[in-house]
């Protein structure tokens, strides 16, 4: 064989890869790209709707000859009339306080309970994170009526001291499983090494493991956090005066009136309740991700 | 080091005591406590609390006697728990099913290699996030009788002639709130399901290619069996709170229209504590102990398994 034909035979080969690749390249679009953004398109589309809808004149609302995708004369008196005439700010910070002492106390109580039953040799702990993690799977709705009389009991009903103790009742079990799972990835040798230097169990856990634990204590802090923003029923049951209201029951019991809705300023809530959580998860996507699957991954 | 002086210098009964409850009894216990405590006085005892309120005909100002399984019986008579009690079972098998299948097929997707791909990982990942009770307030809105979004398109696209009465008719309604319910889970499945994927040892399928498998059998044979566990866990999550679920169906149709789409939980809302029979409606909510139950004790041997 000649140098010559070697050299066209390798050409050939050359621009038979090349049209191979294009059509794959092709192929890709169809199957993986159209699909990808027809998927998104329809995941966030009701987002998108809250958004139109809360920029949207009503006279543009309520007339079906023009396209409702899109503002003609955007407005933003909705978002005004929200924050002036409704206690939305009030619900919004009602959620904040109780959403930010419940993820602290069932942290703190998780980090305890977690180390301890990861850690800590002694009688009936497999027993007990049997149980944590039976109590994490019951849901919430079947307990809410016994609840009220709970609060009531406590005299804590009508407050929101009732959410800030009834909540942790569903963060504790997640958070201790989740951070169960967390504590033994972390090597035990470090933990040992303080021991022997005289270092009680407290300790150990505060100066050497807490600080490798950052990031699985962080998961459960925004997941502590996103539930208790997102929580309804012991919202809805435990208080019942407009300013103790959360954001969900706060936006449901008072734009909703009956037959009446509000829409342009029930979208705006909708779309201005929902920011802390997305904000809090786009910064924290991957902790929000491990946090999700871990439960399933390390059960 | 410290800890086994102590023990030889106590008497045999302490030691044996001691070592029987494990070495780090005190302090393991002193560190659970306050999580246990909480757990126990605040789902322990609402609990059995639960249980005595559903048999007692108590309500809201009448202490109320125990009247044994009477709250049961009559709520079994009743058309709208019966309603309530299949449309519980309805709504969670068919949306589980429809989460699962299209929950796999997205994972398998957004598996694939492309540009942009942890950007469209995390914003399919928003319905999830979001508080259900506004999202489905947008829904709630795109299905409005007469100025429905969907509706809308529809009917520009020739599609439909009628408005569809997705919240008016009580079939409607229910479909309306499993296309919510999935809109809101399908996520969750896909992004656990693309973690379990991360699991499979790629050398797997390379095997299977050069064994000549196509896609479909190495679906079946290798990723379907490896990610199985994880799977399973992620059913039974997703099971349980589909099931116990309140805020779709309470933020969509109120379970009207008339009663037609009442779920378990927000009948025993509307009975406990709208209507005030509160040992109705505990009653009502503890009917779905049985299925919870089996499915908490499915998952506890499953993973008791899965660990061995």
């Amino acid at each position: 064989m000649t140098a010559a034909v070697q050299h066209l035979q390798g050409a050939a080969l050359a621009r038979q890869t090349r049209t191979v690749q294009r059509r794959r390249r092709l192929l890709r679009i169809f199957v993986i790209y159209i699909p990808v953004v027809l998927v998104l398109l329809i995941m966030l589309l009701p987002f998108y709707w809250m958004l139109v809808t809360s920029l949207k004149p009503y006279p543009e609302m309520f007339n079906l000859k023009i396209s409702p995708f899109y503002p003609l004369n955007p407005t933003g008196e909705y978002y005004l009339e929200l924050l002036n005439n409704t206690k939305f700010l009030l619900w919004f910070k009602n959620t904040l306080v109780v959403s930010a002492a419940a993820t602290t106390i069932s942290v703190v109580l998780s980090v305890l309970a977690g180390y301890s039953l990861s850690r800590l040799r002694f009688r009936g702990r497999t027993a007990i994170s049997g149980i944590i993690f039976v109590s994490y799977l019951i849901p919430t709705t079947l307990l809410f009526i016994p609840m009220a009389e709970v609060a009531k009991q406590l005299q804590v009903i009508n407050r929101l001291e009732a959410l800030i103790i009834v909540y942790p009742t569903f963060l504790i079990p997640f958070c201790t499983w989740l951070l169960m799972g967390y504590f033994r990835t972390i090597p035990i040798d470090l933990e040992e090494c303080a021991l022997i230097d005289g270092a009680n169990r407290v300790q150990a856990l505060r100066f050497v493991t807490l600080p490798l634990a950052i990031p699985g204590v962080v998961t459960a802090i925004i997941f502590a956090f996103t539930l208790s923003w997102n929580e309804f029923i012991y919202g809805l049951v435990l208080v019942t005066g407009e300013n103790q209201r959360t954001l969900p029951v706060g936006v449901l019991t008072r734009l909703v009136q009956g037959d009446l809705y509000f829409w342009g300023p029930l979208m705006a809530a909708a779309l201005l309740g929902s920011l802390p959580v997305v904000l809090l998860f786009s910064f924290f996507v991957e902790q929000y991700v491990a946090g999700l699957t871990a439960g399933a991954m390390k059960g | 080091m410290q800890g086994q002086q102590t023990l030889s210098t106590l008497d045999p009964p302490a030691r044996r005591f001691r070592a029987w409850m494990g070495r780090d009894a005190l302090q393991g216990y002193l560190m659970l406590a306050p999580a246990v405590l909480w757990l126990v006085l605040l789902l322990g005892y609402p609990f059995v609390l639960a249980i005595w309120l559903s048999l007692t005909n108590k309500t809201v100002g009448n202490p109320g006697t125990f009247v044994g399984l009477n709250n049961f019986i009559n709520q079994w008579n009743s058309e709208i728990f019966r309603r309530a009690f299949a449309n519980t079972f309805i709504l969670t098998g068919v949306t589980t099913v429809i989460k699962f299948v299209i929950g796999l097929a997205l994972a398998l997707l957004f598996n694939q290699q492309f540009i942009g791909r942890r950007f469209a990982r995390a914003a399919l990942l928003l319905p999830w996030i979001v508080p259900t009770v506004l999202s489905t307030m947008a829904f709630f809105w795109m299905f409005d009788s007469n100025l429905s979004a969907v509706n809308w398109v529809l009917r520009n696209l020739g599609l439909i002639q009628k408005n569809i009465p997705w919240l008016t008719d009580p079939t409607m309604a229910m479909v309306s709130i499993m296309i919510v319910n999935c809109w809101r889970g399908i996520p969750f499945f896909t992004i656990t399901i693309l973690a379990a994927l991360q699991t499979v040892p790629k050398e797997l399928y390379e095997a299977a290619s050069i064994d000549g498998a196509n896609p479909l059998h190495k679906l079946r044979r290798i990723t379907l069996p490896m990610i199985f566990p994880i799977l399973s866990v992620v059913i039974i999550v997703s099971v349980i709170g589909t099931f116990s679920d309140v805020q779709v169906v309470a933020s969509l149709t109120g379970g009207g229209p008339q009663n037609s789409t009442h779920v378990l939980a927000t009948l025993s809302y509307r009975v406990g504590l709208q209507s005030g029979q509160l040992g109705q409606g505990a009653a009502i909510a503890m009917y779905m102990f049985p299925f919870l139950f089996a499915m908490i004790a499915f998952e506890l041997w499953n993973v008791r398994r899965s660990a061995r």
